[in-house]
């Protein structure tokens, strides 16, 4: 593994907790009450952290003189790599609740196998972040369960979100070259081992809080090359207009 | 004379929907007392520890923590103050406040 590969895979794991930082950061005052407005913002402040140590590594890996606030400012919609999952809208609560459980599952298992490489950085950065994400799971298992068991209502939304969402998991355990190169080294587990991880959780969470599992097996992909939803070049407009308006400004 | 903490009393009449009133506390280190941080609201015992920690130790603030229904807490009406607490004014002695601490005695 050169370090390139293993920059590249830091970025895409960095831009996946970026997006997702941005999307947890548009729900701050708008929770449906103060305590949990401050917990969805503050999930969103755990993943920043995770996104600017990933990126930073990412950036002197690279060895280009880039910086992390280049790679996050800097670089246009086909130049990231997060999954599609992590760009999708806050829709309603139960979106934001599918979405980050999801993705939480997942970083779950990521930073669990990263806590133990002999790369010190990166294993520091997974030791710290799979604390976090342990949290993260709890609160957004509870509403998984919380909404899926609750009203008639909220069971229908929780349900639709999961329904809406579940093309974009397909994602989480798809390989290209540079994972299997990642997965030589024991960086990452392989897609089958993934898939069985994710699957065997979901479906015992969902079952629990009479949910189902659904069923469709189409599942989209692209992002591993760039390619995004339309959501993405919103979200990037957003987070970067300063940086194009002006560019290097400082305060 | 005794009383529930009227203002959870209030909540639960209202047509509020952020769940009953729970007062938490934090303690700092292991071994020491349980102080009390604030309030929050959540529908049960899970969503209160959780919303608690999300208010209250997100800064280093404890290791330990309890969280309480406040209709639960029994506290004193404040027009039974002086019933109450004002015996004791005149009565220093009832403070251990006469003796020397040895060096090296912490958290009195």
């Amino acid at each position: 593994m050169e370090l390139l590969d293993l920059s590249r895979f830091c970025m895409r794991l960095g831009d996946s907790c970026l997006i997702m930082a941005h999307r947890q950061s548009e729900m701050c005052s708008k929770g449906p009450f103060l305590e949990e407005d401050i917990a969805q913002t503050n999930l969103g402040l755990d993943l920043l952290g995770q996104a600017e140590a990933l990126l930073i590594y990412a950036a002197e890996l690279e060895g280009k003189g880039r910086t992390a606030d280049d790679l996050v400012y800097k670089r246009p919609e086909r130049g990231f790599y997060n999954f599609m999952l992590a760009e999708q809208p806050n829709t309603d609560f139960a979106f934001a609740v599918v979405r980050q459980y999801i993705m939480t599952l997942y970083l779950s298992r990521v930073y669990e196998t990263l806590a133990k490489v002999d790369d010190e950085t990166l294993s520091g950065i997974a030791a710290k972040a799979v604390k976090e994400i342990a949290y993260h799971q709890r609160h957004l298992g509870m509403w998984i369960k919380r909404l899926g068991e609750g009203t008639e209502e909220s069971h229908e939304r929780i349900q639709t979100a999961i329904n809406e969402l579940w093309m974009f998991v397909g994602e989480l355990y798809e390989e290209d070259e540079l994972d299997f190169k990642i997965q030589e080294v024991g960086y990452a587990i392989s897609g089958d081992e993934m898939k069985a991880y994710l699957m065997a959780n979901i479906s015992s969470h969902l079952t629990e809080a009479t949910l189902s599992v659904p069923k469709s097996v189409y599942m989209t992909t692209g992002s591993k090359k760039g390619i995004h939803t339309e959501y993405l070049g919103y979200i990037l407009a957003e987070m970067q207009y300063l940086q194009r308006a002006y560019p290097d400004a400082k305060w | 004379m005794l009383k529930n903490i009227q203002i959870n009393n209030e909540m639960s009449e209202s047509k509020d929907t952020q769940g009953e009133l729970w007062e938490v506390f934090l303690q700092t280190k292991k071994g020491l007392p349980f102080k009390h941080a604030g309030s929050v609201h959540a529908y049960d015992k899970e969503m209160a520890i959780q919303n608690a920690r999300d208010l209250y130790t997100r800064r280093g603030e404890g290791r330990g923590m309890w969280v309480v229904p406040a209709n639960a807490i029994v506290a004193v009406d404040p027009s039974d103050d002086s019933s109450f607490f004002d015996p004791a004014d005149d009565k220093v002695y009832r403070h251990p406040t006469f003796y020397e601490l040895p060096e090296g005695i912490k958290n009195m």
